[in-house]
């Protein structure tokens, strides 16, 4: 492969950069220090006539390696898109002169750090191989939809439109799940535009659930097939090829051949039993709201009876966020997002049967969210439901009347209203699987106290769902509380498997409408999944990539690092105990390479080579120069757009003495590449990486904390070359920090200023 | 207590809410507040109201009768209508705060010296005589609507503004004397009792 390998450089001179730079001095560098057999200069490399210069040589077998020294990796993508060749970017335009400010005194400095650029990409170009995909799987167009509910049925409808074939998991005898005995459902669409806010305007009111005619749809169609009473024993394999094992009640087993999954199981209804001082359990009168659906489905439009004795309601209490947005023990700490909507709906059931009957909402913050949300809202106010801003501290029972005991707070008092009927408004628990992590909880508490807490979690994890056959445990991921990790904004869907997605309120609580709705975007990412799967490609971020870490299996120690640390599962272990890259379900993010100790994993077109070259390919000037460097690694998806950004708005100038590396993720990150810096004499280190923890915007979700993590040992290694701990510091940046980027840059020019040079300097 | 609101009591017991809509003008949309807020952090003079209007809505859906309509809350309202622009429901407030007051004076549950119902009342008198506001006759009847001798020390105290009222000619003193009417008095009259059958056919559907 190597005796194949034809270097060709690239040079645009337009934009500026001719001007600004003198590109004789860096065709010279390209070809005498970078080793590129030749390098051609254009004055627009990026039109069509400088794309054929390139396409020329490449077709006359005079270049199979190029590198381009133009603007950024991230600008002229369309025009630089080169899938058969291995290419590397010079920054000179967003890098260099848009970050520089012009004039004599200089120009010096901005044309060395052009020459380095220049270096760098000659550098990085010629340990990068072209990646090929590994081929390993063919397109399977079946999608695994795991649930019971509208979510899950959604889910195998919106596959089977787009002309998938879907395997249906319910683990109940009948589809329905938690809505299976819905009276009415909250209204799916708001009132049409120009309606008025008059006090009589049409506004949405309570539909039929629609859950029946689901059922009767997915079992006419010819590319779902139910499995009731069913469970999935086995999942193994990746995106393309999972092999699912499905297996029914009655003991028989089936094996299917899978593209991608979509974990749908909703949630279980809060159990009220948690909520002794509502009186739920002492009397039949204080029930749910799942158990008020049943009594007005019972009633089926007839006078509601409130269980105990028959009796018509004539008063009823809706008590909001029960058990909910309470930091209690045994409640639940976040909003559940469709029960005050369900309350509004559940008091207009009172309403339209007898308007004579008192229908109270005690809520703290009434929240109406999805698309009929306000107007609905205005409905239940125009059927003379009562809303009261209070919050309900006990309910007492007394000779068949209850009273609710609250207090008013809008009035300031406390008070307390009498009624037939009590319903609460409970929450959602997500109905996920085991935690696969709570086990590596329990063994990396720091404290006593947590380890005890992490015990207690694992002890009453629930059955597996997925039961996947990976090394990194059964289920999927989960963030808080218990829900399945998934970006809320930037990557809803994406879990931490690769090709698995969640829908519905197993990743966020949401009410019917958004799961529905929810189900379509899911589904949507499974089937490029799967389609990606087999092309060789990766999903997002890296969605198209077709390389792939592979390693050195002679070098390989067995340290189980990379197996442990890949925030995808992807890596499992072999029999003789070395890791198994499955493809398909990586990332790409290198998070593997950043843990390896010993360097032996690698991308074809991003490895400890590419990176550790350009390292070195810079030009370090000795002690006395006055000239310290500073080496920037980036991340590709934040931090770095960040700097780009910031040149295109101008402006800003950054230290000439900054050498910024691109890298996928800050996961990927190898210790070796800061020790490799500091001994050949870099004066300062700038880690960028997304922002980690609970609320991370990381997009690989744990390279950032695995690199926050191991960066953290970097204090010793510094002491040990007798170095000040100033001298590398990580920093969490996000894509809006344009300002930002730039100062923190410049921070660091002046803490080595204050320093000093570094003594490693040859 | 008048027999009206034993009436009215007898007759809505415990639903306040549904007296207020039968019974006030705009009271329909008593039911529509969301309890923003909006409304009384919006009125000039909220600060000194017993009960802004936010609290007047939601004290009329807990029921709390005697407190709303012998509140002296609305009577406060200046008619700024700072609310009903800024209200995000849409809520005429200031003319459900009129429509209280109203109700309540009907009921004859509104504090004997409430200030802004005594003027209301004299305002009505004076201009019903003449079908516009004699204003000499108005502000005499100001000073003097406290008793007599309260009467003579507002006026000696008003004495000069009131001279130079008449040297420019903004105040003729010879509007004592009856005063001016408008054109046609006897049409206007008309009017007002149509307005007045209209108001107690009103009245007499909801039995009040």
């Amino acid at each position: 492969m190597a005796v194949d390998k034809k270097f060709a450089g690239y040079l645009c001179t337009g934009c500026g950069i001719g001007e600004r730079l003198d590109a004789k001095q860096l065709t010279m560098v390209a070809t005498r220090e970078g080793k590129m057999a030749s390098c051609k200069s254009h004055p627009m490399l990026c039109s069509a006539e400088g794309v054929q210069l390139i396409r020329d040589d490449v077709a006359a077998g005079n270049a199979t390696h190029v590198m381009i020294a133009a603007c950024s990796r991230r600008a002229k993508m369309e025009a630089f898109n080169f899938t058969d060749i291995a290419m590397s970017r010079a920054n000179l335009r967003e890098g260099v002169i848009w970050l520089r400010p012009e004039g004599d005194e200089h120009q010096e400095t901005t044309q060395e750090m052009a020459d380095d650029y220049v270096r760098m990409a000659c550098a990085e170009v010629r340990f990068m191989t072209v990646p090929s995909g590994s081929g390993e799987q063919s397109l399977n167009r079946n999608l695994l939809v795991v649930g019971n509910g509208v979510t899950a049925m959604a889910s195998a409808l919106e596959a089977a439109k787009a002309g998938y074939g879907v395997h249906l998991v319910c683990d109940e005898g009948v589809l329905g799940g938690v809505y299976k005995d819905l009276y009415k459902r909250v209204p799916f669409r708001a009132a049409p535009p120009g309606v008025s806010n008059a006090r009589t305007a049409p506004l949405p009111q309570p539909e039929e659930p629609g859950i029946a005619e689901m059922i009767a749809e997915v079992q006419a169609n010819p590319r779902i097939s139910v499995h009731l009473n069913a469970k999935v024993t086995k999942t193994s394999g990746a995106p393309g090829r999972f092999s699912a094992d499905i297996s029914t009640e009655s003991g028989g087993t089936v094996t299917e051949n899978i593209g991608a999954i979509v974990q749908a199981t909703d949630y279980k209804p809060y159990d009220a039993k948690r909520l002794p001082e509502f009186a739920y359990g002492k009397t039949p009168d204080v029930v749910t709201n799942f158990e008020m659906e049943k009594l007005a489905k019972a009633a089926n439009g007839g006078p509601l009876k409130r269980p105990s004795d028959g009796k018509e309601v004539k008063a009823v209490a809706f008590i909001q966020c029960a058990g909910q947005r309470s930091e209690q023990e045994g409640h639940l700490p976040y909003c559940s997002g469709f029960c005050c909507t369900e309350s509004i709906k559940q008091a207009m059931y009172f309403k339209a049967q007898n308007p004579d009957c008192d229908a109270t909402v005690l809520f703290d913050d009434l929240r109406t969210p999805g698309a009929a949300g306000e107007d609905f809202y205005r409905a239940g106010q125009q059927a003379q439901v009562t809303f009261s801003k209070g919050k309900a501290s006990e309910v007492v029972v007394e000779g068949g009347k209850l009273t609710v005991k609250f207090k008013d707070l809008i009035l300031n008092e406390d008070t307390a209203m009498e009624c037939d009927l009590v319903v609460l408004a409970t929450g959602q628990v997500p109905n996920t699987g085991p935690d696969p992590y709570a086990q590596l909880a329990v063994d990396e508490a720091p404290t006593e106290e947590e380890k005890e807490a992490a015990r207690r979690a694992l002890a009453v994890a629930p059955p597996s769902i997925l039961n996947l056959d990976y090394r990194q445990g059964t289920d999927l991921p989960q963030l808080k509380h218990g829900f399945v990790d998934s970006h809320f904004i930037c990557f809803p869907y994406e879990t931490r498997r690769t090709g698995i997605y969640a829908a519905g309120p197993v990743r966020r609580p949401m009410d019917m409408k958004q799961a529905i709705d929810d189900a379509a975007g899911a589904t949507l990412k499974a089937i490029q999944a799967a389609e990606n799967a087999a092309l060789g490609a990766g999903a997002h971020p890296r969605v198209g990539d077709l390389s792939y870490p592979t390693f050195r299996k002679e070098g390989c120690t067995q340290c189980k690092r990379c197996t442990v640390e890949c925030p995808f599962g992807a890596i499992n272990e072999d029999e003789q105990k070395y890791p198994q890259f499955n493809e398909a379900r990586c990332r790409r993010c290198g998070t593997c390479m950043g843990a390896c100790p010993v360097r032996v994993i690698s991308f074809e077109n991003y490895s400890i080579e590419t990176v550790g070259q350009q390292i070195k390919a810079v030009d370090v000037p000795d002690e006395f120069s006055e000239k310290p460097r500073l080496l920037v690694l980036a991340c590709e998806n934040d931090a770095y757009p960040a700097l780009d950004m910031a040149a295109q708005a101008g402006g800003s100038t950054i230290s000439p003495f900054a050498r910024v590396i691109p890298v996928r993720c800050l996961g990927s990150v190898n210790l070796n590449w800061i020790t490799d810096a500091l001994n050949s004499g870099y004066d300062g280190i700038i880690l960028m990486g997304c922002r980690r923890d609970d609320d991370y915007q990381c997009h690989f979700v744990r390279g950032s904390k695995m690199a926050a993590e191991r960066l953290s040992k970097v204090g010793d290694t510094l002491q040990q070359l007798r170095l000040e701990t100033e001298r590398v510091v990580v920093y969490e940046v996000a894509i809006t920090d344009v300002q930002r980027v730039p100062l923190l840059i410049n921070d660091m020019a002046a803490t080595v200023e204050k320093i000093g040079m570094s003594p490693f300097k040859f | 207590m008048s027999d009206l609101n034993t009436a009215m009591i007898e007759r809505y017991r415990t639903n306040f809410l549904k007296e207020v809509e039968a019974n006030v003008e705009e009271g329909e949309w008593v039911k529509m507040c969301m309890q923003c807020g909006v409304c009384s952090g919006s009125c000039p003079l909220g600060k000194f109201w017993a009960h802004p209007p936010q609290e007047i809505f939601m004290m009329i859906r807990a029921g709390k009768r005697e407190e709303v309509l012998s509140s002296d809350s609305m009577w406060m309202c200046t008619s700024c209508y700072n609310c009903i622009v800024r209200c995000p429901r849409e809520l005429p407030i200031t003319h459900i705060m009129h429509g209280l007051a109203s109700y309540a004076k009907r009921l004859g549950l509104v504090a004997a010296n409430q200030p802004t119902a005594k003027f209301a009342q004299l305002f009505w008198n004076n201009l019903m005589k003449k079908g516009r506001v004699n204003e000499l006759k108005l502000g005499l009847a100001l000073y003097f609507m406290n008793g007599f001798g309260e009467g003579i020390k507002i006026a000696l105290k008003k004495q000069k503004l009131g001279m130079n009222m008449m040297k420019t000619g903004r105040m003729n003193p010879m509007e004592i004397l009856g005063g001016h009417a408008v054109k046609d008095l006897s049409g206007f009259q008309k009017v007002i009792q149509k307005a007045q059958e209209l108001e107690d056919a009103r009245i007499a559907k909801h039995g009040a």
